[in-house]
């Protein structure tokens, strides 16, 4: 499988700094009296072509933190710079602005919408942007063919594999030219096999020059990454780079 | 998302669920048709109502003995101060009442009519030759009766259409005898049918001369009474007048001084109106009411499945705005989908309505009159009722946290 190299690279932003910037992020749960801390104090840079894992067992804090930098969540405290913008203090209305021009999503269970076929579903957030519909229908062939899905645009999710629904989702993730993709736990829902292939598409959006944050607990996946951030309760206790390591 | 993405969105959500939408859309179905039934019908019953006093006469005042305020000991309809001849003559002079145009005192009794084998008991009409312009009737064959007809006592009479075809059959009755009672008498006009609105009695009776039908059908202590006088006004802006003249002239011919305590009732045809068309006024409202309510329940029903829609959708619209979808967008979607329901049910109730209004009064004897205005007004209600319905919902689904949605299972 491969990608085309000659693709436009994204923008990151309006100035040339790093695609996340993020310091002393603080995220504090209320369930009535109790007050659960999920986050306690994050400081963390990803620049633009990085293909990061953030890695944690469960209730280190990693979800809390996917949803802060995927501008689904805000923090309690702390500031959150996404490719130059502050995003901190903004209303869900503008989040979903940043969501769908800076952040290309792919979820573990994909979330592809069942009654629409592969290319009204890669067009979705271009619906969203307001983009014309001609031109949306030819940005979703184009980017469904970039993921090697051209001949399987007009099935639904159900006719389609596990492997096939997350290049569906890797394309929906993709199509909007975003800054930052995001996946959280990518091949959680896939076999052996078909989490090789999503792990080489990624490998191939890295190579493009796309910036990756990874979300996931297996360490074999993280291994495909060329830096992990490890999460214990809810601090980072590890940032490791990976140099000279198989994309380098 | 543009408005007609939107649109499609909301057909795909409702074709996803086909059995659940069509039994929401049938709550406001059955509420739409109900109402464009019941005005129609009440509507229908109105105007049969009006066309049927209309067809009276025109400018037209009906005097009856009696009185509608029934105080101490004096005596109801009937009694002793009953209308006469001299009162109907009094009415018709020009200098005391100039505003009347024309008075037809009428008796009448039902009575058995023979020609040849044929019997036909109909009612028998005592009158004037009056009684033709003030009742704005037409002949079909021959004459009305005349002055001449009055003065002599002659056995004349002129047959009402109906009354003629069931005693000829197709036959020229001009000129022929038929018995009333037991006395001969000269047919010498038809009258016109007075229309299909009319009355149905209205076809079917016998005029005579109002002197002739004292002196040798009715006899007795009923000679000189009549049952009602007709006045016709000269105008419709004069009516209020005639009433005027008519009622003073009449206390002061039969003694009375208190006008709360007059022997009679003055009538127009307006008051004939308004008492026939209020009844039929308010069971329209009254069922215009149960009709209202049924789509009331309707709406309820958008709301409820609406709000199992949010619930049942909630990580769709987590999923759509992790994609972008702002709350403005996704409350819009839930409106849009809720009054697509409400039209749909709204058009398909209409329809139901006027093929209703169409095939039924073929089985039950009555007019439904289909009204575009109401139409449309039912139509614009059933978006309403499905926009008002479907706010909750959709800001209920516009609240929802995208994690929040997006983590439940």
């Amino acid at each position: 499988m491969t990608l085309d190299m000659t693709a436009p690279l994204p923008t990151a932003g309006d100035t040339a700094g790093p695609v996340i910037d993020i310091s002393e992020v603080r995220k504090v749960y209320k369930t009535g009296a109790l007050e659960v801390e999920a986050l306690r104090g994050i400081t963390l840079r990803i620049e633009q072509g990085e293909y990061v894992a953030i890695m944690g067992p469960s209730g280190s804090g990693k979800s809390t933190l996917m949803h802060i930098l995927g501008c689904l969540d805000v923090a309690t405290t702390g500031t959150y710079l996404l490719a130059g913008e502050d995003v901190s203090g903004l209303t869900e209305a503008e989040l979903a602005v940043i969501r769908n021009r800076r952040i290309g999503f792919v979820f573990q269970q994909f979330n592809l919408l069942p009654s629409l076929t592969a290319w009204r579903n890669v067009e979705l957030p271009l619906c969203y942007a307001g983009v014309a519909k001609a031109e949306r229908k030819q940005r979703a062939l184009e980017v469904l063919a970039r993921v090697g899905l051209g001949d399987r645009v007009e099935h639904k999710p159900t006719e389609l594999s596990g492997g096939q629904q997350s290049r569906v989702a890797l394309a929906r993730a993709l199509v909007n030219k975003p800054a930052l993709i995001l996946a959280d736990e990518p091949t959680g829902a896939l076999d052996s096999k078909s989490t090789a292939d999503v792990l080489s598409v990624f490998a191939d959006l890295h190579a493009a020059g796309h910036t990756i944050v990874l979300i996931t607990h297996e360490e074999d996946v993280a291994e495909h990454a060329e830096r992990t951030v490890r999460l214990h309760d809810g601090l980072i206790s590890s940032d490791a780079r990976r140099t000279g390591g198989v994309f380098a | 998302m543009s408005w007609m993405e939107t649109l499609r969105t909301s057909f795909d959500a409702i074709r996803s669920h086909r059995l659940r939408s069509g039994l929401t859309m049938l709550g406001i179905l059955i509420g739409i048709a109900a109402v464009i039934l019941t005005v129609g019908l009440g509507e229908g019953a109105q105007q049969q109502v009006a066309s049927a006093i209309n067809s009276l006469g025109t400018n037209l005042l009906v005097v009856s003995p009696g009185s509608t305020t029934t105080g101490g000991v004096r005596g109801g309809q009937g009694s002793s101060s009953a209308l006469t001849v001299s009162d109907a003559t009094a009415l018709s002079s020009k200098v005391a009442a100039p505003d009347i145009a024309a008075v037809a005192p009428t008796t009448s009794r039902s009575t058995a009519l023979t020609a040849g084998s044929t019997n036909w008991t109909t009612s028998v009409v005592g009158t004037t030759p009056a009684w033709q312009s003030v009742r704005a009737r037409t002949l079909s064959e021959g004459r009305f009766l005349t002055e001449q007809d009055l003065t002599s006592d002659a056995a004349v009479t002129v047959l009402a259409a109906t009354t003629a075809q069931e005693l000829f059959g197709g036959a020229d009755p001009v000129g022929r005898t038929v018995a009333i009672g037991s006395t001969p008498f000269t047919v010498v006009g038809v009258l016109a049918s007075a229309g299909n609105s009319a009355a149905q009695n209205e076809d079917d009776q016998a005029v005579v001369p109002i002197s002739t039908a004292a002196d040798r059908l009715f006899g007795g202590s009923t000679r000189t009474s009549v049952q009602s006088i007709y006045l016709e006004a000269t105008s419709s802006d004069t009516l209020s007048a005639a009433y005027q003249e008519a009622n003073q002239l009449l206390l002061n011919l039969h003694h009375v001084t208190d006008p709360a305590a007059a022997d009679f009732t003055i009538a127009s045809q307006q008051s004939l109106l308004s008492t026939a068309t209020s009844v039929s006024k308010t069971l329209t409202i009254l069922l215009g009411g149960v009709a209202a309510l049924s789509l009331l329940v309707g709406g309820i029903g958008v709301m409820n499945i609406m709000l199992v829609s949010v619930t049942e959708r909630i990580r769709e619209i987590g999923l759509r705005k992790a994609l972008g979808a702002s709350p403005v967008v996704i409350r819009r979607q839930f409106l849009v989908e809720a009054s697509v329901l409400g039209l749909a049910g709204g058009l398909l109730g209409a329809a139901l309505g006027v093929i209703g209004a169409l095939t039924l009064p073929q089985l039950i004897s009555s007019t439904i009159t289909i009204s575009p205005t109401a139409t449309a007004a039912a139509i614009l209600t059933s978006i309403a009722i499905g926009l008002a319905f479907g706010v909750y919902p959709a800001s209920r689904a516009a609240r929802l946290a995208p994690i929040d949605a997006l983590r439940s299972e």
